[in-house]
């Protein structure tokens, strides 16, 4: 693996008797989303501070690609700080400056922008997270999750190469929730840059990271992948995830994606013991970025859940359709081949229309919706892995609608 | 606990207690200049420095004249009953104007901002602190000193002369109104003795006095608030403990540093 862009070696750091990091290690890689998760008061903001610097450790390091951040000079700090962006979990909004100073104020004061070019970059912001008319308006007069939103339009709006978002959804409704995830994979891609989040949105934040850390009683407890946090034996971060996840996804209202991989194994358990066929189709929604540009992020949250409430309708009792990823529903069809899936397939294009799917106010031009489906039939010696890689290629666009 | 070891050993907890106040004294000193400093870093802050004399100056220009009437008026009463029984009644105008220019104004002018502008100054910045504002504006790397700190000093340090310069004639007009108007002195003669013995190194010491006074005040209030995060207390119980004592230390600061010029300048 490269060489991480941010280092955390054996940071500790004690408030008083109380330590809250006791010996942290973790390493940040450039262009990736590291989501930090963890209880509640075991110091996950902290350790986000002293990424930023906005504190020192007692003893141990900070390095920001190999060099410690207390050995840099004045102007490099300066140079560093301009590449971050920071989103405060209780905002840090600025009271006494309305909405649009609050966004602009890190371009006024740092770059040399015109006020047109400012202008322009703060409404793009504040449409893309859904927000209009709001830019004379004093935080005070915003609700919980307008000012969250406000902060992350002002972090995002320098365009930052490093962003540490302090839980960034806590307080948003689910679709703007999974609006804000979604726009931050979408900036990740598109920008490339490193995000770090803490979170507790768990599973949504295993959908847009790639790598996941927990921090529990001041150290790093499990560092690796979402499949690999996923998999994992240990009891405490299973525990900690199982306490979190509920067995319906938030945004779309089906089946969680754990929910969705216990019915999996059933049905391969059920197949081997009772040779009871099955089929499962990946339903993808291929250009679900295309709609968040166009449209934003939040009429593409909700047309994937328009489309998930859809799939729902269309499925027996005995189906299930959970959601297996950022823009992908799976739907396990028990006693079903893989014709019979085919024939699924064609049932839903034939039912699915455009005004299912879009508000009629989100009808506009140039927007497209696409999903592909992949099938795959479970047979006698099928491993899960296997079904799913397939399921993942024999994607062929079975419903497409521009408008 | 700390009652218990001052209960125990007086002497350990004033030694401990002097020791603190310097070393907070050493801190606001440095506060200070780096504030005034940067005030001259491009570019220049003007609007933030024109709202600031706004809020700081042109908003306590109604309790200054009211302040500076009234101790005017009563300095005119009390210098009346005192020199008449002299018979030298003629020098009320000498008296109620070098009492305001060289000590009067300058204080009192200084303790009506305080408790105007140095507590909001010390309540806003908390506050500022203690909802993460101030640490927002580092990570965006903008300097908080500059950016809050900076136009406060700049603005207390056009305002405070000004007022004082306001408080001084009012109170002059007002000792006029009771020693003139109610008590019969000769208005020329009160005139004409502010004129006569009010001399330019009296004017310019005030200044100098409010000068002082507006970087004592300015300082200690900001510096109050910014810290409030390193109090006992958090929270809001953190930000009025940073307002009673800006206010308090202001005070205190603003009489010893009077006594101090004062001997210097006399």
């Amino acid at each position: 693996m490269d060489q991480p862009l941010i280092e955390i070696e054996n940071v500790v750091k004690c408030f008083g008797s109380n330590c809250v990091l006791n010996g942290v290690n973790l390493s940040i890689y450039r262009g990736q989303i590291t989501s930090i998760i963890g209880q509640s008061g075991m110091g996950k903001s902290v350790l986000l501070k002293h990424i930023i610097g906005l504190l020192t450790p007692d003893s141990g390091r900070v390095l920001f690609e190999g060099k410690p951040l207390v050995s840099m000079k004045k102007d490099e700090r300066k140079v560093l700080k301009r590449k971050f962006s920071y989103v405060f979990q209780d905002t840090a909004l600025f009271d006494f400056l309305n909405v649009f100073e609050n966004i602009a104020l890190p371009l006024m004061e740092n770059t040399a922008h015109v006020e047109t070019q400012i202008k322009d970059r703060v409404q793009n912001k504040l449409h893309q997270l859904d927000l209009y008319d709001i830019e004379n308006k004093y935080p005070s007069q915003l609700s919980g999750g307008m000012k969250k939103r406000v902060a992350l339009a002002r972090a995002l709006v320098t365009d930052p190469e490093i962003v540490l978002f302090d839980e960034p959804t806590t307080g948003l409704d689910p679709i703007r929730k999974t609006a804000v995830h979604s726009m931050i994979s979408d900036y990740q891609k598109r920008f490339g840059f490193t995000g770090i989040i803490v979170s507790h949105e768990i599973p949504d934040v295993f959908f847009i990271s790639q790598r996941i850390a927990m921090l529990n009683e001041g150290q790093i407890c499990f560092e690796g992948s979402p499949e690999e946090v996923q998999q994992t034996a240990d009891p405490l971060v299973r525990n900690y995830i199982r306490g979190l996840e509920s067995p319906h996804d938030e945004l779309t209202g089906v089946a969680s994606q754990s929910l969705g991989q216990k019915r999996l194994t059933r049905e391969m358990f059920r197949l081997q013991r009772h040779h009871r066929p099955f089929s499962i189709v990946l339903l993808s929604v291929e250009n679900l970025e295309d709609v968040d540009r166009i449209a934003g992020h939040v009429a593409g949250q909700t047309a994937l859940k328009n489309f998930a409430n859809f799939v729902k309708n269309n499925i027996y009792l005995t189906d299930i359709c959970f959601r297996y990823d950022m823009n992908k529903i799976m739907v396990v069809l028990p006693d079903t081949d893989v014709d019979q899936a085919g024939m699924f397939c064609d049932k839903l294009s034939r039912n699915l229309d455009t005004d299912a799917i879009f508000n009629s106010s989100e009808q506009r031009k140039g927007l497209c919706f696409a999903v592909s489906a992949g099938i795959a039939q479970a047979r006698g010696n099928s491993q899960i892995e296997s079904m799913l890689s397939n399921v993942e290629k024999r994607q062929n666009i079975f419903w497409e609608c521009r408008i | 606990m700390e009652l218990l070891v001052a209960i125990k050993n007086p002497l350990v907890a004033l030694g401990r207690y002097t020791m603190v106040f310097v070393q907070d004294l050493g801190r606001i000193v440095l506060y200070f200049f780096k504030g005034f400093i940067l005030i001259f870093s491009l570019p220049l802050q003007v609007n933030k420095i024109l709202q600031q004399i706004y809020f700081i100056g042109m908003k306590s220009v109604f309790v200054v004249c009211l302040t500076g009437a009234f101790t005017g008026m009563v300095l005119g009463l009390q210098g009346y009953y005192l020199l008449v029984k002299y018979g030298s009644t003629g020098i009320l105008g000498s008296a109620v104007a070098l009492s305001l220019v060289r000590e009067m104004g300058p204080v009192l002018a200084a303790v009506m901002v305080i408790a105007r502008g140095g507590s909001a100054m010390a309540a806003e910045i908390g506050i500022m602190r203690i909802s993460e504002q101030i640490d927002a504006l580092e990570t965006m790397d903008i300097d908080p000193i500059r950016y809050l700190v900076s136009p406060r000093i700049a603005a207390a340090l056009i305002s405070f002369p000004l007022l004082t310069a306001l408080f001084d004639v009012v109170g002059i007009l007002g000792g006029y109104l009771t020693g003139s108007v109610l008590l019969g002195v000769n208005p020329e003669l009160y005139f004409s003795r502010v004129e006569s013995s009010v001399a330019l190194a009296d004017v310019s010491g005030g200044f100098i006095k409010s000068i002082v006074f507006a970087a004592i005040v300015v300082s200690i209030c900001c510096y109050q608030g910014f810290y409030t995060h390193t109090r006992t207390e958090f929270g809001a119980k953190g930000v009025s403990q940073s307002t009673t004592s800006a206010v308090v230390l202001s005070c205190v600061m603003i009489l010893i540093a009077d006594y101090a010029l004062t001997s210097f300048l006399l």
